[in-house]
C-alpha cells in the first residue's frame, strides 16, 4: 500500500514561486494498479520525483506499507527507496551491462552473494520472459525487450510498489498491450502495489483499478474505474470513454440525452424499454461500448422527440442506474 | 643509406625511446590526474550529482581555462623552474613530463566531463532510485557509462601528448623532437628529419588504431 497525503511542492523560478504539486493527497491500496493521467505540465514528472524522492516535497508525506519515506535520513532513504521498484518511460538501462548485469544492479549495491544473485535474476528474467537474452546489451534488445529488463530490475529488491513511469509512451500499441499484461499478470502473482503515471488513456482503460486526475497540479477527479466513468460531472467519463469525433449533429428540436452506464445496464436493452414504455422515438446519434477489466462500459447520446416526457424518462434511467446529462435541443 | 650512419641510428632508437618515456609518463599522470579532475568538474556541476558551486567554479575557471588558454609553447618554458623543483632537473625525457602532464590534464579532464555530461540523466536518476550511494553512481554507473567516451579521449590525448612531445623536445626534453630539429634544422639532412616524421606517423597511428580497437570492444551502445 502506497499513501501519498497532502504533497506539495514548490519551486522557486527567480523572484517567483511556482507552485508544481498542490496537496496531492492518495492512497493505493496492495494488489491494485492506479494510474494518474494528465496532461504534460500538470505536475506527473514532478509527482514521481517526489514520490522516489529524487525531489525532496516542500511539504507532505510518502509512506509505503504506513512506513514514511519522507523526513528520513539519507542512509535511511537509500532503504526506504528500494521498497519502491520503479519503471521509467526509456527504460533507463545501463548500457555497459548485459541484460543479467542490469536486473543485478539493485543486489550488487548492498554486497549480496553471487550465487544469491544469480539466482534471484534468473528468476526474474524467467517472470518477465527474458531468459533468453541474459547475456545480451541494451542496444541489442527491442524497446518492449527493454521495458521487461526495466521491470525485472525494478523487482530485483522485492518492493512494495512499482511506479511506472509513463512506462509505456515509447512503446508501439501492440507492444504496450503486452507490457501492461505484464504489469498485471506480476501484480497478481506478487500482489504489489502498481502506480502507473501516463497520458495515455488506453493504458488506464487496459490495466488499472483505479485512476486519478492530475490538474494543475491537484487531483481534480479520482476513483474506481465504474465510479469515475459513471460520474457524468467529471471529465475523466468522457476521455475514456469518448464518442466519435465526427458523431452526427442533432436535427431538430427533440433533447439530447449523454448516457454513461456500465456493467448491468450495459447489456440491458435501455432504449428500447424507453420507447416502449414512454411512447416516444429514440434516436442514437452516437455511441461507445466498451470492455474494461470485465466489465462492460457504455457512452450513448441519444435524441428524443420533442414531446417526449423528459424528466420522466431521465428518472427512469437514473433510477435504474444510468448518470444521465442533458444537452438539451442544440 | 650514407644519412643513417650507425650513429645516427643510435640517436634516432634513444630518441624514440625518450619520446615514448614522455609519452608514456605524462600519458598515465595525464590520464589518472585529469580523470579524477574531469569527474569533480562534472560531479560538483550546475545539475550534478553533488553540486558545489565554489569547487566546480574554482576548477572550472581558474584552474581549468587559465592553464588551457596559455599556449603549449609558453607554458612549457614557465614551467621549467616547477619540473626542476619537483624532478630536480630541468632538462631529459622525465622533467619534460611534467610539462606536458600539467599542459595536458586540463583538456583531457574537459573531455571526460564532456563524456560523462553525453550520460543521460534518466540513468543517473535510475542508480539514485534503486538506491545507490553517490560514490557508488559515480563508479558503478557514471564511469562505466561513460567508458567509450573516456578511451576515445584518452586515444585523442595520447595523440596530442605526441605532439607536445616533438615540443618538448625542443627546450631540453630531448626526442624525436630534438632529434628532427638537430638534424633536420640546424644540419637541414632532410632524409633524416623525414625518418622521424615517419616515426612519428607510425606512433600516432598506432594510438589511434589501438585506442578505436579499444573504444569498439567496450561500446556497447
Amino acid at each position: 500500500m502506497i499513501t501519498v497525503s497532502d504533497l506539495r511542492k514548490v519551486y522557486q523560478q527567480g523572484s517567483k514561486d511556482v507552485v508544481a504539486l498542490d496537496g496531492v493527497s492518495l492512497e493505493v491500496p496492495t494488489g491494485k494498479i492506479h494510474g494518474i493521467v494528465g496532461h504534460s505540465g500538470a505536475g506527473k514528472s514532478t509527482l514521481v520525483r517526489c514520490l522516489t524522492l529524487l525531489d525532496q516535497p516542500t511539504s507532505g508525506t510518502v509512506a509505503v506499507n504506513g512506513k514514511e519515506l519522507t523526513n528520513v535520513s539519507t542512509s535511511e532513504l537509500r532503504n526506504a527507496r528500494r521498497r519502491i521498484g520503479m519503471v521509467f518511460q526509456h527504460a533507463n538501462l545501463f548500457d555497459s551491462r548485459t541484460t543479467e548485469q542490469n536486473v543485478a544492479y539493485p543486489l550488487e549495491l548492498v554486497g549480496t552473494p553471487k550465487e544469491q544473485i544469480a539466482t534471484k535474476v534468473a528468476e526474474l528474467l524467467e517472470l518477465v520472459g527474458l531468459s533468453t537474452f541474459a547475456k545480451a546489451y541494451p542496444s541489442q534488445l527491442s524497446g518492449g525487450q527493454r521495458q521487461r529488463v526495466g521491470i525485472a530490475r525494478a523487482l530485483t529488491t522485492d518492493p512494495d510498489v512499482l511506479l511506472c513511469d509513463e512506462p509505456t509512451s515509447a512503446l508501439d500499441p501492440k507492444t504496450t498491450d503486452e507490457i501492461l499484461e505484464l504489469v498485471k499478470e506480476l501484480r497478481d502473482r506478487l500482489n504489489i502495489t502498481v502506480l502507473i503515471i501516463t497520458h495515455e488513456m488506453h493504458v488506464v482503460k487496459q490495466a488499472c483499478d483505479s485512476v486519478s486526475l492530475l490538474e494543475g497540479g491537484k487531483i481534480v477527479e479520482s476513483g474506481s474505474i465504474e465510479q469515475v466513468i459513471t460520474n457524468a460531472s467529471g471529465n475523466l467519463a468522457s476521455t475514456l470513454l469518448p464518442l466519435p469525433g465526427d458523431a452526427p449533429r442533432a436535427e431538430g428540436s427533440g433533447p439530447v440525452l449523454d448516457l454513461l452506464y456500465t456493467g448491468q445496464q450495459a447489456t440491458e436493452p435501455v432504449i428500447s424499454s424507453v420507447a416502449r414504455q414512454f411512447n416516444t422515438d429514440v434516436n442514437v446519434l452516437a455511441g461507445s461500448v466498451e470492455q474494461l477489466g470485465d466489465q462492460q462500459y457504455a457512452h450513448l447520446r441519444l435524441q428524443l422527440n420533442a414531446d417526449a416526457d423528459l424528466d420522466a424518462i431521465v428518472n427512469h434511467l437514473t433510477s435504474n442506474g444510468i448518470a444521465v446529462t442533458v444537452k438539451g435541443a442544440k | 643509406m650514407d644519412f643513417f650512419t650507425p650513429t645516427v641510428l643510435k640517436a634516432m632508437g634513444t630518441a624514440t625511446v625518450e619520446t615514448l618515456q614522455m609519452v608514456v609518463i605524462s600519458g598515465i599522470l595525464t590520464v589518472i590526474i585529469g580523470l579524477i579532475l574531469g569527474i569533480l568538474l562534472h560531479v560538483t556541476g550546475k545539475g550534478g550529482l553533488h553540486p558545489i558551486r565554489w569547487l566546480n567554479v574554482l576548477l572550472s575557471g581558474i584552474i581549468i581555462n587559465i592553464t588551457r588558454s596559455i599556449p603549449f609553447a609558453i607554458l612549457m618554458v614557465a614551467l621549467i623552474p616547477f619540473s626542476a623543483l619537483i624532478v630536480g632537473a630541468s632538462l631529459g625525457p622525465i622533467a619534460a613530463s611534467v610539462s606536458l602532464t600539467i599542459g595536458t590534464i586540463p583538456f583531457f579532464a574537459r573531455l571526460v566531463e564532456t563524456a560523462l555530461r553525453d550520460i543521460n540523466h534518466g540513468k543517473v536518476d535510475a542508480a539514485l532510485v534503486m538506491g545507490s550511494t553517490k560514490m557508488q553512481t559515480i563508479r558503478k554507473v557514471l564511469i562505466p557509462e561513460a567508458m567509450p567516451g573516456i578511451v576515445a579521449a584518452t586515444t585523442t590525448t595520447i595523440v596530442t601528448l605526441i605532439g607536445y612531445s616533438a615540443m618538448a623536445g625542443l627546450v631540453g626534453g630531448g626526442g624525436l623532437g630534438r632529434m628532427a630539429y638537430t638534424y633536420g634544422y640546424t644540419r637541414y639532412n632532410m632524409p633524416i628529419m623525414l625518418a622521424t616524421i615517419v616515426i612519428i606517423v607510425i606512433l600516432v597511428q598506432l594510438v589511434q588504431i589501438i585506442g578505436d580497437a579499444i573504444a569498439r570492444k567496450i561500446d556497447h551502445r
